[in-house]
């Protein structure tokens, strides 16, 4: 099984679609420190790496294996993580790390029910804001929330070129449902892959982390290949020496924000039915989202007017998106999540003054049934 | 075939989870859309353990069983938990050799099977007893094919042990016979 890409059909649970995607997509170090519900993906990597020549490290914890996947990308390498919401709470110092030193790098987190150890084998979507802001001060980062063990193989190889795109952590968050589940999963023979920026200068020209006038992202040599290439966690200027200057200030702080909220719209990525009638829409993202889609389903057999929109991005949030169906004056917009209602705050932020924005939250353990959905659709439309 | 939803029951050790993929693997082949997920506690062994198979034709959107239309149960705990979650005029195979007593439940068929014993003596690996009872599920429900069945429990255990595990499927399917 030396091939990079598996081409075929598989049943695999989600945590090895997981690591099938990043396989393909060039991942050739992956540093972890096993928990559930992520172990699987420690597990299958620490196997398939060897096989194609990649490394494989057990880290000593989690701070210490985010640290290794960083010091990779800086040689040049692609580079992966995975834990759960405690571990990601033991890699916050080493995100913003990677989010100021503008290092790409790819950090799964199949969440579970916590808080604290919480019920390990159990899920929830409760990361969802320790992903976005859980390292100190202002940065951005993506994170992508697949629905099924497919998509966590294709939006694993999509995260890798994200985060070679805009230099940026991205995170795969998906849950124990999606990672634990077992599915069909059809690998194609080839996948699109995205490389890093490199630079267009001699080293002797060459600032670290000057752009070009249309971009906000630097181009990023690696280690060992001439360039000068500091890496820093203090506020830097574009040659990379140490600052506390406003202007410098601003002007990291700005791009490091910028990059990633100015191209909402190129990175997001929505699935959506029924919109066009909907007098009532569902939003769902994760495993809630099939839960959701049944629900509509079941809805639209009876004759309601109910829309679906699951959004596959969660941040940087789309606002485009979900102003344009509020915009479409639905009498409601009901957003199920196993969490006490999180992303909902998004939701309210851009279309609340539009429309009602109702959660529907369930604190973990347990994902939403179809039947559940349903009823409050019916209790909304009467 | 609309939705048949398929629920494995027992403790950590007895195989219950790898049933479960063993029979999302034959539908697989079968050219069927399936989901298995599992549920158990953080313990190795011994605790609760069950594992859920949604086979369909259609694809499938809600992961697990709500109602079962097939449970198999190998412990007598398992079976006291899950029984109620039987759909009416659903089928419950059970291990006649671990469970000695079925609570009273209207409009299921009850299947026993001696599954422990047959592993144990005729095949002389009590490993083994479920896939027995996997030989049982596809004699006495048509979800799958005997032929999907059998690929997918040759690809499914370990190495070395193909030939024991394809007797202990033939042996419950024809103890099952209907």
């Amino acid at each position: 099984m030396n091939k990079r890409i598996l081409s075929g059909t598989h049943l695999f649970q989600g945590d090895e679609a997981c690591v099938e995607g990043a396989i393909a997509a060039g991942c050739n170090l992956f540093a972890g420190y096993p928990i559930t519900p992520a172990t699987e993906i420690s597990e299958r990597l620490s196997w398939r790496l060897f096989d194609v020549g990649g490394i494989f490290v057990q880290g000593a914890d989690e701070l210490d294996s985010l640290t290794i996947v960083i010091g990779a990308a800086c040689a040049g390498w692609k580079s992966m993580t995975a834990t759960s919401g405690n571990g990601i709470c033991l890699m916050q110092e080493c995100i913003g790390y990677a989010a100021i030193t503008e290092t790409p790098c790819i950090i799964v987190d199949v969440q579970r029910a916590g808080p604290g150890t919480g019920a390990a084998t159990k899920t929830m979507q409760g990361d969802v804001y320790q992903v976005r802001y859980g390292s100190n001060a202002d940065y951005s980062i993506i994170a992508l929330a697949p629905e099924s063990p497919q998509e966590m193989f294709d939006l694993t190889v999509e995260a890798f070129n994200l985060s070679e795109t805009y230099r940026v952590p991205t995170f795969i968050l998906a849950d124990e449902i999606v990672g634990h589940m077992r599915e069909k999963v059809v690998i194609p023979e080839k996948v699109k892959i995205i490389q890093r920026k490199r630079a267009k200068f001699p080293p002797q020209e060459f600032l670290p982390f000057k752009v070009e006038s249309d971009t906000d992202v630097p181009p990023m040599p690696a280690f060992g290949e001439g360039y000068r290439m500091p890496v820093s966690g203090l506020t830097h200027t574009e040659t990379g020496s140490p600052s506390t200057d406003y202007e410098v200030q601003k002007r990291m702080v700005s791009r490091l924000w910028n990059k990633v909220e100015k191209n909402v719209e190129k990175i997001t990525k929505i699935e959506s039915a029924y919109l066009e009638d909907a007098q009532v829409i569902v939003l769902a993202y994760g495993s809630v989202a099939r839960s959701a889609k049944s629900a509509v389903l079941e809805a639209r057999r009876q004759g309601l007017k109910i829309g679906y929109l699951r959004l596959i991005t969660i941040w940087p949030f789309p606002d485009k998106v979900i102003e344009n169906i509020a915009k479409r004056k639905p009498k409601a917009i009901i957003f199920p999540e196993m969490n006490m209602g999180k992303m909902v705050r998004e939701v309210k932020r851009v279309a609340g003054e539009r429309t009602k924005v109702i959660s529907f939250p369930k604190p973990g353990v347990e994902l939403h049934k179809p039947k559940e959905i349903y009823n409050l659709i019916r209790r909304v439309t009467n | 075939m609309s939705r048949i939803e398929v629920r494995l029951t027992g403790f950590g050790g007895q195989g219950v989870v790898l049933s479960g993929i063993i029979l999302a693997r034959a539908a697989m082949y079968d050219k069927k859309e399936m989901v298995q997920t599992q549920s158990y506690g953080p313990e190795a062994r011994g605790g609760a353990c069950r594992s859920e198979v949604v086979i369909s034709e259609e694809a499938i959107l809600y992961p697990l069983v709500e109602e079962a239309d097939i449970l198999v149960a190998m412990s007598q705990e398992a079976l006291d938990k899950h029984i109620d979650s039987i759909k009416k005029g659903g089928t419950l195979i059970i291990d006649s050799d671990t469970i000695s007593r079925v609570p009273e439940k209207i409009g299921i068929k009850v299947n026993k099977v001696p599954a422990t014993s047959i592993a144990s003596e005729k095949l002389g690996k009590g490993i083994v007893a479920n896939i027995v009872m996997l030989g049982a599920l596809t004699n006495l429900a048509d979800i799958v094919s005997k032929e999907a069945m059998e690929k997918a429990v040759k690809e499914s255990v370990p190495q070395g042990t193909e030939a024991i595990n394809l007797k202990a499927l033939e042996e419950g399917y024809l103890c099952a016979q209907k």
